[in-house]
């Protein structure tokens, strides 16, 4: 066993600070790109839907039809942008888009209810885009039903057999930022750790300054690891940076351990920077590294890490391959520990994934990485 | 035109037809007047002024970092001049850029031409970029081959020649459209002596047609080849002259000690009292003395006394590189980094 | 690259010399234990570089023929980094650096980036950082490639130092003036040695009696000098010719003859050595690398 020198390996990792220190474009992405990210993800990955355009056809011209137009205005999922006047418009104007659901009220509303008779109101949705329309018919639907309430009640209480009284968990305001958001934190580390430690090795093959490292006593060990370490130090702060810019500008709650989260992240940061330094070492061409590095980590990082698309209601084939993504882990973990509050004993099978993971990256990055010219 | 190639029979190989096709007379090869160029603070080239005649070899010597690169890519139009004129091929450089580089050759030190790509496909890529075309292009794509020895080899990757044949095919790229005016930075660094004489009969046979070759070098015994020299130092240039008359630049005398033990004798001598300079020379020892009389009656008793072997001490004519350390010391020193 | 003896003493100087594509920088990469052969072995300093590659490392200090240190690391940085590498003790370092500085004059640019030194500079630092672990083996490969005869002396004189001081350097070049100090010489040509000897027994093994002359037009002497019967070869080396003849005794008056018949001046007139280029040029050939087999092969 060949003798591993400490003072080596911190002199690799002192010789990566300086060079990481003095390339002012990498430095600007290492630390400003996941802040963007967040930001920009976290703004325009929202499921929340809110004034939704929406034209109504009131043909009874009611106290109770308007008070149900506004009990539809008043929840804020509504925009009623116009009136209509007869059922010719109602066609154009869907398909031309200019409003997304239109609400009819036929003539009889009024005496209906009067008469304690179902009284139908109708909703036409456009429904290309599918998931808003589905949200849009739900909450469509609790506005009536409340209304309905009421109505029907006018004061008086009224026993219902059986009622939901549902409550949300650790996210009661649905936002879908605060699903989002810790969730990016894995899929933004994924990308640019694999991305800044891609070039690494690759780099030093085409200057030409592999070689002559080559023919020192470093052991690979000392090189990998050395590498390695200004690039956790980076992620470290970029773990931070993303949780404070989640906290400030989303609001996202943070009701766990900072302890299990900077374990945790460490880990998954060791496997994906070992996973940029395979690729570096595997590719010997910064070009083809980089290539390689984001076709590896961004589709299976955004899609297939349970970041935006369920995964439980994935094809099972695509199930067992989002196995072997290792964001899908820490999107469980993060959004435990953010979100829930939990730690090791609820997620410890996660952890152990990722524990897996950055064993596997690093011994890839060892085993790739050869101190010969060919 | 006959090469130097030769074998032991002593035949020569066929001459290589340069097929002739007219190279527009110019008022001017090159005329340099006060060029300088700075940037910031630090002047890398200081008004430099030389003139150069059509069909001339005109050397250009001096140490890392003495200007000749910035020179050369001032004339080449790749870098602005900060202040002065050039006059290229008859054309302003700073004026008509564009122009000038249609009438230039230029091979850098650096390669230019690209690895992956076969022989043929550099040629017809430094073509395009000329328009080089029909007829003209086949007759000159013949003579590149043919001048660099790679006419069986014209499907070969260029990064499979090795470095000799690589050389040639450049220069070949860089006449393939027959300009007035050729620059070369530093073209034979590396190469081995067979291939560097063999280059050199390229760039004779070139200047015979009427060329104007400027060739950067630091082997010295190439810029005897040269009909004229310019050696620079820390931007400015110190002599311009033919290499005869350089050599007779030279400041002190020069002694040739001749021994056993080159770099002993060299490091006794360092800094003693009357020696300049005390440099290896093949494995001789050339010394820089202030008197060549005293220091041929003192040095070999010096030096045996260190028990160093002497042959023999002799007054020798200075060589080129003899003259270009002890100029280059005269102005203070190379560039230091 | 084809099957290579060579046995380098303890404390000398080997130059290994040949054409580009000769299999000189395989040759010193695998004794850098940086490229492993296909077959057969070398001990350097002991130590089988086909068995164990690293531990070859600890003897030796190999300098590439491409810049391999960084350029957006100070010329101190770099040293200090080669330090760690070998674990240079601390204390001994004040005093090495120290050195090597003078050696190299480098010391006023100890925090200039390396990539903003000149050509000869950075050849300087490579060494520097090649020595400041004071190696017993040293591997050069072409250490003045495009450097300009000044830095070329100072290279030369810090290696004839460390020589000196009991370092084995084994230095590949393209000069043959170098190769001529070197106390052993081999000489390559496409994946074989073709010669090893010392200097002196090359130039006395080359075939033919040599003069060197001064003439008023190179190039027509040259080929004048060529088709007369008893010229062997007629060799420009800067400013003189030099001719190697069968016998000078009987073959130089008629080449004289000849010069005179084409108008050609003589100026001056010598015996010569044959140098170390002379027998390069004699034993590779004219093309070096091209023949029936095709191009050199690129290292």
């Amino acid at each position: 066993m060949p003798r591993l020198s400490l003072k080596r390996l911190w002199a690799m990792a002192r010789k990566e600070a300086l060079h990481i220190g003095r390339d002012k474009r990498s430095l600007a992405m290492a630390f400003a790109v996941p802040a963007a990210m967040v930001l920009l993800f976290g703004y325009v990955i929202t499921f929340d839907i809110n004034d939704i355009p929406t034209a109504v056809l009131d043909q009874s011209q009611t106290s109770q039809s308007r008070n149900l137009v506004d009990a539809f205005r008043s929840s804020g999922y509504f925009r009623i942008t116009r009136q209509l006047a007869s059922d010719a418009e109602i066609s154009p104007l869907l398909t031309r888009g200019a409003v997304r659901m239109v609400l009819v009220i036929p003539p009889d509303f009024a005496k209906h209810l009067a008469a304690a008779e179902p009284a139908p109101v109708q909703c036409l949705v456009d429904g290309g885009d599918a998931n808003t329309a589905s949200i849009a018919i739900n909450y469509a639907q609790a506005i009536v039903t409340s209304y309905s309430a009421t109505a029907v009640l006018k004061g008086r209480a009224l026993p219902v057999p059986v009622q939901v009284e549902s409550r949300v968990w650790y996210n009661e305001d649905l936002k879908s930022s605060n699903m989002i958001v810790p969730g990016l934190m894995a899929t933004i580390m994924m990308i640019l750790s694999a991305l800044l430690t891609s070039l690494t090795i690759a780099r030093e093959w085409e200057r030409g300054t592999m070689e002559q490292l080559a023919a020192t006593p470093v052991h690979r060990l000392e090189v990998i690891f050395g590498k390695l370490l200004p690039y956790l130090g980076i992620g470290f702060v970029d773990i931070v940076l993303v949780a404070v810019v989640g906290g400030v500008v989303f609001a996202v709650p943070f009701r766990g351990s900072a302890l299990f989260l900077v374990v945790t992240a460490m880990l998954f940061l060791v496997g994906a920077q070992g996973l940029g330094m395979f690729i570096s070492a595997a590719a010997k061409s910064q070009f083809l590294a980089t290539q390689l590095a984001m076709l590896a980590t961004m589709l299976p990082s955004l899609l297939l890490s349970g970041l935006i698309f369920d995964l439980a209601s994935m094809p099972t084939a695509l199930q067992l391959i989002s196995l072997a993504v290792p964001a899908r882990y820490f999107v469980v973990v993060l959004r435990g520990i953010f979100l829930k509050g939990v730690g090791l004993r609820v997620l410890w099978g996660q952890a152990l994934g990722m524990l897996v993971f950055a064993a596997a990256g690093l011994t890839l990055a060892v085993r790739a990485f050869r101190k010969e010219i060919a | 035109m006959k090469d130097l190639r030769l074998d032991a029979a002593g035949s020569e190989a066929a001459p290589i037809p340069n097929p002739q096709s007219p190279i527009p007379t110019t008022s001017c090869a090159v005329e340099v007047e006060d060029l300088t160029k700075k940037f910031g603070d630090f002047t890398a080239v200081d008004r430099v002024t030389f003139t150069v005649e059509p069909g001339e070899i005109f050397g250009f010597l001096g140490p890392n970092g003495a200007g000749k690169t910035t020179t050369i890519r001032m004339l080449t139009g790749l870098l602005q001049a900060t202040s002065g004129d050039a006059c290229v091929a008859g054309l302003d450089v700073k004026m008509q850029t564009e122009a000038v580089k249609q009438r230039i050759g230029y091979m850098s030190q650096l390669f230019s031409l690209y690895g992956d790509l076969t022989v043929d496909e550099n040629i017809a890529f430094f073509a395009g970029l000329y328009g080089v075309r029909g007829e003209r292009l086949e007759a000159r794509r013949a003579w590149v081959l043919r001048m660099a020895g790679l006419e069986h080899h014209h499907g070969q990757l260029t990064a499979e020649l090795s470095l000799g044949w690589k050389q040639r095919l450049a220069l070949g790229c860089a006449v393939l459209h027959e300009p007035p005016i050729l620059f070369l930075d530093e073209p034979t660094s590396g190469v081995d002596p067979i291939s560097r004489r063999n280059f050199w009969e390229l760039i004779y046979s070139l200047a015979d047609a009427g060329t104007t070759v400027l060739v950067s070098t630091h082997y010295m015994e190439e810029a005897e080849y040269c009909h004229r020299l310019a050696l620079m130092n820390r931007g400015r240039l110190i002599a311009l002259d033919t290499p005869a008359n350089v050599r007779r630049l030279m400041p002190e005398p020069l002694l040739e000690i001749v021994t056993a033990d080159g770099p002993g004798v060299a490091q006794a001598l360092q800094g003693r009292p009357g020696v300049t300079e005390a440099a290896l020379f093949g494995r001789a020892v050339h010394v820089t003395v202030e008197n060549a009389e005293a220091a041929a009656r003192e040095l070999p008793a010096f030096l045996a006394s260190r028990r160093l072997p002497v042959e023999r001490v002799h007054t020798i004519e200075p060589s080129l590189e003899d003259v270009f350390v002890a100029l280059v010391r005269r102005e203070g020193g190379a560039v230091a980094g | 690259m084809d099957a290579l003896t060579i046995e380098v003493a303890k404390g000398a100087l080997f130059g290994l010399v040949g054409p580009d594509g000769a299999g000189k920088t395989t040759t010193l990469r695998m004794l850098a234990g940086v490229l492993p052969p296909t077959s057969g072995d070398a001990l350097v300093g002991g130590v089988s570089v086909a068995r164990d590659p690293e531990g070859v490392k600890h003897h030796i200090a190999y300098m590439a023929q491409r810049f391999g240190l960084y350029n957006d690391l100070t010329v101190r940085e770099n040293i200090e980094f080669y330090a760690d590498l070998y674990e240079v003790p601390a204390p001994e370092r004040p005093k090495r650096i120290e050195r090597l500085y003078r050696f190299s004059s480098l010391g006023p640019f100890e925090h200039r980036l390396a990539g903003q030194l000149s050509g000869g500079m950075k050849q300087k630092l490579s060494l520097s950082c090649a020595l400041v672990h004071h190696p017993e083996i040293l591997l050069l490969d072409e250490p003045t490639f495009g450097v300009d005869p000044i830095s070329r002396r100072d290279l030369w004189l810090i290696v004839h130092e460390m020589v000196a001081e009991g370092v084995t350097v084994f230095v590949t070049t393209a000069y043959m003036d170098e190769a001529e100090r070197c106390d052993q010489v081999a000489l390559m040509n496409r994946g074989r040695i073709i010669a090893l000897d010392t200097p002196a027994a090359l130039q006395r093994s080359y075939g033919g009696e040599m003069v060197a002359v001064r003439v008023s037009d190179r190039r027509a002497a040259a080929r004048t000098l060529v088709e007369v019967p008893g010229v062997r070869r007629a060799t420009v080396f800067g400013e003189t010719i030099h001719v190697t003849l069968d016998a000078r005794r009987t073959g130089w008056p008629a080449a004289e003859r000849a010069l005179a018949g084409a108008g050609i001046t003589v100026l001056e007139t010598a015996d010569a050595q044959p140098s170390l280029e002379d027998v390069f040029i004699d034993r590779v050939g004219e093309m070096p690398g091209i023949g029936d087999s095709g191009l050199g092969i690129r290292e």
